[in-house]
């Protein structure tokens, strides 16, 4: 296997609590992202999933280094990106852009449409010239499905879906390598949902996009992804190739998820299944060890003892004591 | 069959506005039994919602106009007064919404608002409330109740402050509840929960259930009936393993074929339905889906279809007959092509 | 909370240090007739001046006489004597004490009520005849300046000068203590004039903040409840909408009692004010330091009310 395109080794995200007005002094930290490390191949999509507080947007905001990581390596095409900074550090950022949630507070609502797709090209000071500069927004709004004509519109009088492809056209005008997608789709309707997700896979195959692919959607993530990593309370709790992953589950919280998704395909619907109890604990005080045995079904005294590391089994790597047998 | 306890006939809900009259139900009708529970599915301004408000009056004012008859228990809830609407409101019909947080009050504790809840539809000794609070905690699964009325909803947790709106509109033992995209907010494994409690609860208590989402998995795992809305209209209504299995709407066909599952081939392409919803303000003439139909006629352009029973218990809106459409779902569950339905769909020429 | 509040005590301290180094120094630096020959008077010798000079400290380097003073504070609880006077500070701002509070708390009592009651009907009743007469006035309330309207109010109701004359006009101040019935009478004409502004701010912020209220969750929640409109109203909606009122309120009244300089000039009324405009006009440092401190010490102590009173308001507010 060739040299992956991103390397993440052991990234951590501390947000410190602190208290005090005028000597403020750490009294804790909220542990976002505590120790996460991962391969993306060129041309893959590897999937982050998982609940509230599981560490997967500051992931992404830190690959994207919109935020500065705590410790850890983030190494993009063998350079290592934590360590850059001016001139450098903009440079890979054209590298690796990023769509976000939100299209409607994603998007300066003063600026017009088509300016806020030139922007990125504008910082970088590439086609200097306007029209030239013009023509390139053009092709891309066409490449996302919007009308080149509307260049001159608002966002607001764009739908939540075109508003996204705005996001997507903006993120790749300057043909970056990675595209990171934070929750591209949870903000819109069914039916629209299935256009945007479309329109990244139309993108990936012709741009040869590395992409990864933030959500909470499960079937979503399924559909998109080529890798999953599941990410529970700042760790990965397993990371597997898609088909693995959710036809045999190795961590019992991947099983969970899985079981907890409503589903309306005939036969799923009204299956028995294993409930997870309580709430995902705060990230700013997680259980010792096992980040889980809280609320695993499986859990013994090793799981609140001892952490269990992420480890290989068959294609499969899980952090678990007691792995799932397919 | 028994007496509904809710019967909605032809209810219209219309909102003057700046840029004209938005039309947001337009002319709904579906009744529940008691013990029932009923899934309205739609898309955002489908209608689904502002519907629910309306029932309780919680659109009522000078800009809305609510039309068609609401019957429950025996009088109707759009002609009803605002006095005698209150009666009803938390004591007969309950009602919880998508954001636990922003739903209840951020100064009060969580046990003075169930308690105001418990006080207003009967008078009741403080002492006595709270005991019932506390119970009504318990009911709905929150550890160590009496303990926790004394918390603020800031110190719980997502899933446990949707446990306490459910456990105050239980207060009253209402006949019906209307969750309105009650799990939208939550956690994946939190919904799970919530979903669950509700299903008990409507067994154990007897409570009829409509519940509100754009989530066709939570309508399939909650659901007996399921009417699907889109722009303002009921387009099909089937129990609900009969709506997933045979689905009668080129609207709902489109909407199944759009989601990704978690089952089944993974690389079978998504079909979006193309184009977006019609305006409420000037609806098309015509069945409001034809613009994005792909069986669409000349007819459906004029013609505007009623929703009407086809097979037991099950009605739909559209002008293709029932038959053709029955016949074209299975190719298109396979995943086949819109060509090749439309073939089955307009028959033989 | 203990802990907090003990913190803020002591960050008042330092402040108020702070306000009256800052004072010394815009006085010292500051142009300003000589307050040792101010002090003499018209006739005073070259030599009378000088003894003046010496005897207050005059003829000293900034961090002298600063050090004077604050030993004068520490030690004694002295506050310096008032050149014009000739008398303590300390005593002469707690005689004009009673005055100010008089006016302050008066107007503050009219202006809240009047404020909130106009706000809440307002914003119930919105787009009403009544909630655009109202907030019409409001807006004319605001934006007339104090001193006029006083005129204005004298000109009207004045016992003296008044076309109907129904109230005590300027200068008719008695205190409380001698006779409760002519202090009333006095006071009137000042707290309306007074109060009209801020009633108008007031009714316009609660107004504001109450419509966005009734538009929240928590606010269908209590309908769906099927609590009747006017426990919606008051017990979900005013409730929250309060707090930044109550905020507003306690600035207002801290900065108020610090000295009503507009009322208390126009109406002639002894009090802080007009005992600050005095020593500014007769560069009487010492008086003007203590009204000085005397504002700052009501400002913070204000704000630190505020503060305590807003974590009550707001349970999710918690200090450490």
């Amino acid at each position: 296997m060739s040299e992956p395109l991103l390397r993440v080794t052991d990234l951590v995200k501390h947000f410190p609590i602190t208290r005090g007005v005028v000597l403020q002094r750490q009294v804790g930290a909220v542990r976002a992202v505590d120790g996460v490390s991962f391969d993306v191949a060129q041309g893959e999509t590897l999937g982050l999933v998982g609940e509230t507080g599981c560490g997967k947007s500051t992931t992404a905001r830190m690959l994207a280094r919109l935020i500065d990581p705590t410790s850890g390596k983030i190494e993009f095409d063998g350079e290592d990106l934590a360590g850059l900074k001016g001139r450098a550090l903009k440079d890979a950022r054209r590298q690796i852009q990023m769509v976000f949630q939100d299209p409607y507070s994603s998007l300066n609502p003063r600026k017009r449409v088509g300016s806020i797709i030139e922007e990125p090209l504008r910082i970088h000071g590439l086609l200097s010239e306007g029209d030239a500069r013009r023509k390139r927004v053009q092709e891309l709004m066409d490449r996302v499905g919007l009308n080149p004509e509307h260049y001159n519109r608002f966002p607001h009088e764009f739908s939540g879906g075109q508003r996204q492809r705005i996001g997507v056209a903006r993120a790749i005008a300057l043909e970056p390598r990675l595209l990171i997608a934070d929750e591209p789709v949870s903000a819109l309707d069914v039916s629209i949902q299935a256009q945007i997700l479309n329109l990244l896979k139309d993108l990936q195959k012709d741009m040869g996009l590395t992409i990864i692919f933030i959500a909470h959607d499960l079937s979503v993530v399924r559909h998109m992804c080529d890798r999953v990593a599941v990410m529970y309370l700042g760790k990965i709790a397993e990371i597997a190739p898609n088909e693995d992953l959710y036809a045999h589950p190795r961590h019992p919280y991947t099983e969970a998820l899985l079981a907890a998704v409503p589903s309306p395909e005939p036969g799923r619907a009204g299956r028995a299944r294993a409930l997870l109890g309580g709430d995902v604990p705060s990230p700013a005080n997680p259980p010792a060890a096992c980040r889980f045995h809280t609320r695993c079904a499986y859990a013994d005294a090793i799981c609140s003892a001892e952490e269990p590391l992420l480890l290989q089994r068959d294609g499969s790597v899980a952090a678990c004591h007691h792995p799932l047998s397919g | 069959m028994s007496a509904p306890l809710l019967q909605v006939e032809n209810l219209s809900v219309s909102f003057n506005t700046e840029d004209g009259v938005v039309k947001a139900v337009d002319g709904v009708s579906w009744s529940i039994e008691p013990g029932q529970s009923l899934g309205i599915v739609g898309e955002s301004g489908s209608g689904k919602t502002v519907g629910g408000l309306t029932l309780l009056g919680l659109t009522r004012s000078r800009r809305t106009t609510v039309t068609g008859r609401a019957m429950f228990e025996g009088s109707d809830l759009v002609s009803m007064d605002d006095e005698s609407l209150r009666a009803v409101r938390g004591k007969g019909i309950a009602m919880i919404f998508q954001d636990p947080l922003s739903s209840l009050h951020p100064f009060y504790r969580v046990g003075d608002q169930i308690i105001e809840a418990i006080q207003v539809h009967s008078p009741t000794p403080k002492k006595v409330a709270r005991a019932r609070a506390a119970e009504l905690l318990g009911l709905v699964g929150i550890p160590d109740p009496s303990a926790r009325l004394d918390s603020y909803p800031h110190e719980f947790s997502g899933g446990m402050r949707q446990r306490a709106m459910i456990a105050m509109a239980l207060s009253n033992e209402p006949r019906l509840l209307i969750a309105d995209e009650p799990t939208t907010a939550l956690d994946v494994t939190v919904q799970a929960q919530i979903l669950e409690l509700l299903d008990r609860l409507r067994r154990e208590l007897q409570m009829a259930l409509v519940i509100i989402t754009h989530d066709l998995g939570v309508v399939a795992e909650t659901a007996e009936q399921v009417a699907v809305m889109y722009a303002g209209r009921i387009v099909e209504q089937a129990p609900v393993n009969e709506l997933f299995s045979h689905p009668m709407h080129p609207y709902t066909w489109g909407l199944l074929r759009s989601i990704p599952k978690l089952t089944g081939p993974r690389n079978a392409a998504l079909l979006p339905i193309p184009g977006r919803p019609p305006s409420l303000i000037s609806r098309p003439t015509g069945c409001a889906f034809a613009q994005r139909c792909a069986y669409a006629e000349d007819e459906c352009r004029v013609t505007d279809p009623v929703l009407a029973a086809t097979a037991q218990g099950r009605q739909s809106a559209c002008l293709i007959p029932h038959e053709r459409r029955m016949a074209a779902w299975p190719a298109l569950a396979a995943g086949g092509t819109e060509a090749d339905a439309r073939k089955v769909v307009r028959g033989p020429k | 909370m203990a802990r907090y509040i003990a913190r803020r005590l002591l960050w008042t301290v330092v402040l108020m240090f702070a306000v009256s180094v800052v004072t010394f120094i815009i006085f010292y630096v500051l142009p300003s007739a000589d307050p040792a020959a101010l002090r003499a008077g018209r006739h005073a010798s070259p030599q009378q001046i000088e003894e003046i000079r010496h005897k207050y400290h005059l003829d000293k380097s900034l961090l002298d006489q600063l050090s004077f003073y604050f030993k004068g504070i520490l030690l004694h609880g002295d506050f310096g004597i008032s050149y014009v006077n000739d008398q303590p500070v300390a005593k002469l701002v707690f005689s004009r004490l009673p005055a100010t509070i008089s006016v302050a708390v008066g107007a503050a009592v009219l202006w809240l009520l009047s404020g909130v009651a106009i706000g809440i009907i307002s914003a119930v009743r919105r787009h009403s005849k009544l909630d655009r007469a109202t907030m019409s006035l409001a807006l004319v309330g605001i934006s007339a300046p104090v001193y006029w309207l006083g005129l204005v109010a004298l000109y009207l109701f004045a016992d003296d000068i008044g076309l109907i004359p129904l109230f005590g006009g300027s200068g008719s101040y008695q205190p409380i203590t001698e006779d409760p019935l002519a202090w009333l009478n006095s006071m009137i004409l000042p707290w309306v004039v007074l109060a009209v502004a801020f009633a108008a701010f007031y009714s316009r912020l609660l107004r504001g903040t109450l419509i966005e209220v009734m538009g929240e969750d928590y606010i269908r929640t209590a309908r769906a409840k099927g609590l009747p409109e006017r426990t919606v109203v008051m017990r979900h909606g005013v409730r929250s909408a309060i707090t930044p009122i109550v905020t507003a309120f306690g600035l207002d009244l801290g900065a108020l009692l610090g000295g009503a300089v507009l009322v208390e000039i126009v109406f002639n009324i002894p009090g802080i004010g007009r005992l600050a405009y005095d020593a500014i006009l007769h560069s009487d440092l010492f008086l003007i330091q203590g009204t000085v401190l005397l504002a700052a010490f009501f400002v913070i102590g204000a704000n630190l009310v505020v503060d305590v009173v807003y974590a009550y308001l707001d349970p999710r507010v918690r200090y450490e």
